[in-house]
């Protein structure tokens, strides 16, 4: 028998491990960051010591080159106007078109056997496809414009939502949607309660994966022929020879993809609760 | 369990029949898209400049296969593709199996792993085209620099996943340390640096030839040649080719990579397959 005052233990016991957790996580980030930070400035040889400037340069360029901007602009520079902000539109534009597309058609597939047969050899060889080979051909078509890095980025990230959902819509436990079937619900009434429930988890999981190679196919799309964004900026920043400034947009880069990646993770534990506490009951 | 013999037989043979079907509608579909590809490219719907017929494609692709240069670029990706990958092996596979030994090391690492990773590789490309000259060391470094994660993250992951019951069990028997590694750790963490290997492999592919599709033309490699092709005015079909040979390339790479796993850990598929 479990007493609301085991309960309450548990609940502060949870809250101390959460913590313990924050804790660590950042003195070993910060112990990281002081060892950079001694073997840029110490430990360099001379020759490489220009291209590998201390951390706390980098920092200084961060928040000089993006984020020291007036408060009527969140704090963002014109530089973080014109170069961020078009590449996370381009970002989450792409993405959300693959998983618009991806995860209905994933579905559909994985609940049909037949039509899966079908196009199973496409999409795998599609996937085999790396997308960046692709920037010429949507050159072609789109020239250098937004769409042409959208197509890019759509085309590179939708395999894993794809593949991730026509799995998850594999795995409907056979006997729900019997059960399903004798209370006479309708097709798009099992099709939301429980096919979509059951898929759910792995069509997260797909989008987890696309979130991160969506930044890579956005970095990639913009360092060729692009005239904003932070690819572009990057290559910019190469050929004036600014090492701090490239290293402020790689590691913006790094925060882009990890705020990217704690924010889906939190919405996915909020959509996904429901199935977290079944598996803690168990 | 013991399934009679006589009950195995025919659901065997059914399951090569329903193979056998799935073939045929595999390959259906994709006469249909290649049928589509010439039916757009000779509408002209869009120039048949910018979009060549599905023929025109393959016989492209025919003749490149065969052909001397195109196959140096190959040969100059698949190297660079290679040694990248090893280099990826001999750093994360020692470091992931003593992180994820030690439960100390393990959660400093993981903290460190969710920093670094998030980092594209392709973002680093111009910093390492000013470092280093040479065009293959570059696309060694990065594609290294790639696979490391899945690889490093995969066998954290499976050093974690070591059965502590066997672990104590060797020990209790009186197993030197090093045969507790042999017999206990290899077999458990093994499976897992393989997966790590097939999804590090496919990324470190995709940044080689990226790295030379970016870095500019000039150079040897299949994303050379396909920037190389785009900038020809009639070179959209060599472009095609060259993905349509890219992608047959990346599947080849994957399908041997996870035969290959399949066959070298058959028992841990098995349990798996029975757990799940």
């Amino acid at each position: 028998m479990t007493t609301n005052a085991d309960l309450e233990a548990a609940g502060r016991r949870r809250v101390r491990v959460a913590l313990t957790g924050v804790a660590l996580r950042w003195s070993v980030f910060l112990a990281a960051v002081g060892l950079w930070q001694l073997v840029t400035t110490t430990l360099t040889p001379e020759d490489y010591a220009p291209y590998f400037p201390p951390p706390s340069t980098i920092a200084r360029t961060l928040y000089e080159t993006w984020f020291s901007g007036p408060v009527s602009h969140a704090f963002l520079t014109p530089n973080a106007i014109d170069h961020l902000l078009p590449s996370l539109g381009r970002l989450l534009g792409g993405w959300a078109l693959a998983a618009a597309i991806g995860i209905p058609v994933g579905v559909a597939l994985g609940r049909s056997r037949h039509a899966l047969d079908y196009v199973q050899p496409l999409i795998h060889f599609g996937r085999s496809i790396p997308a960046t080979t692709l920037i010429p051909v949507f050159i072609v078509l789109f020239k250098f414009s937004t769409a042409m890095r959208v197509s890019v980025i759509v085309f590179g990230v939708v395999w894993p939502i794809l593949l991730n959902a026509i799995d998850g819509a594999r795995r409907v436990e056979p006997a729900h949607l019997d059960i399903a079937r004798v209370f006479r619900m309708s097709r798009p009434v099992r099709l939301w309660l429980i096919v979509v429930p059951a898929a759910a988890p792995r069509i997260f999981a797909g989008l987890r994966i696309s979130l991160s190679l969506s930044i890579i196919l956005m970095v990639t799309s913009e360092l060729v022929g692009a005239t904003d964004g932070v690819g572009f900026f990057l290559s910019n920043a190469k050929k004036g020879f600014e090492l701090p400034e490239m290293w402020s947009a790689i590691v913006l880069l790094g925060i882009v993809g990890y705020l990217l990646n704690t924010a889906l993770l939190a919405v996915e534990r909020r959509v996904l609760g429901w199935q977290f506490n079944a598996e803690e009951v168990r | 369990m013991n399934t009679p013999v006589a009950v195995v037989r025919p659901f065997r043979r059914l399951r090569a029949r329903g193979a056998g079907r799935r073939l045929l509608r595999g390959l259906v579909g994709v006469v249909v898209v290649l049928l589509l590809g010439e039916l757009v490219g000779r509408a002209g719907l869009v120039d048949r400049s910018f979009l060549p017929p599905s023929s025109t494609v393959l016989a492209h692709a025919g003749r490149l296969v065969t052909d001397g240069g195109f196959l140096g670029d190959v040969a100059f990706t698949l190297g660079a593709w290679a040694s990248g990958l090893l280099v990826a092996c001999v750093i994360a596979v020692p470091a992931g199996v003593l992180f994820g030994s030690v439960p100390v090391v393990d959660s400093a690492a993981r903290v460190l792993v969710e920093f670094l990773r998030p980092i594209p590789a392709v973002a680093l490309v111009p910093l390492v085209l000013l470092i280093v000259a040479d065009q293959g060391e570059m696309e060694r470094v990065l594609a290294a620099y790639a696979a490391i994660w899945p690889i490093l993250i995969n066998t954290i992951y499976g050093a974690g996943d070591v059965d502590p019951l066997a672990r104590d069990m060797a020990r209790c028997f009186g197993l030197s340390r090093l045969a507790i590694l042999v017999r206990v750790w290899l077999p458990s963490v093994a499976p897992f640096v393989a997966t790590g290997v097939r999804l590090g492999s496919s990324v470190a592919l995709i940044v080689t030839i990226s790295t030379e599709l970016i870095s500019g033309g000039g150079g040897n490699g299949l994303g050379q040649f396909i920037f190389d092709a785009s900038g020809n005015p009639d070179g959209a079909a060599d472009v095609f080719a060259a993905v349509v040979v890219t992608g047959a390339l990346g599947l080849l790479l994957d399908v041997l990579l996870r035969y290959g796993e399949r066959r070298a850990f058959r028992w841990h598929f098995e349990r798996l397959e029975a757990a799940g």
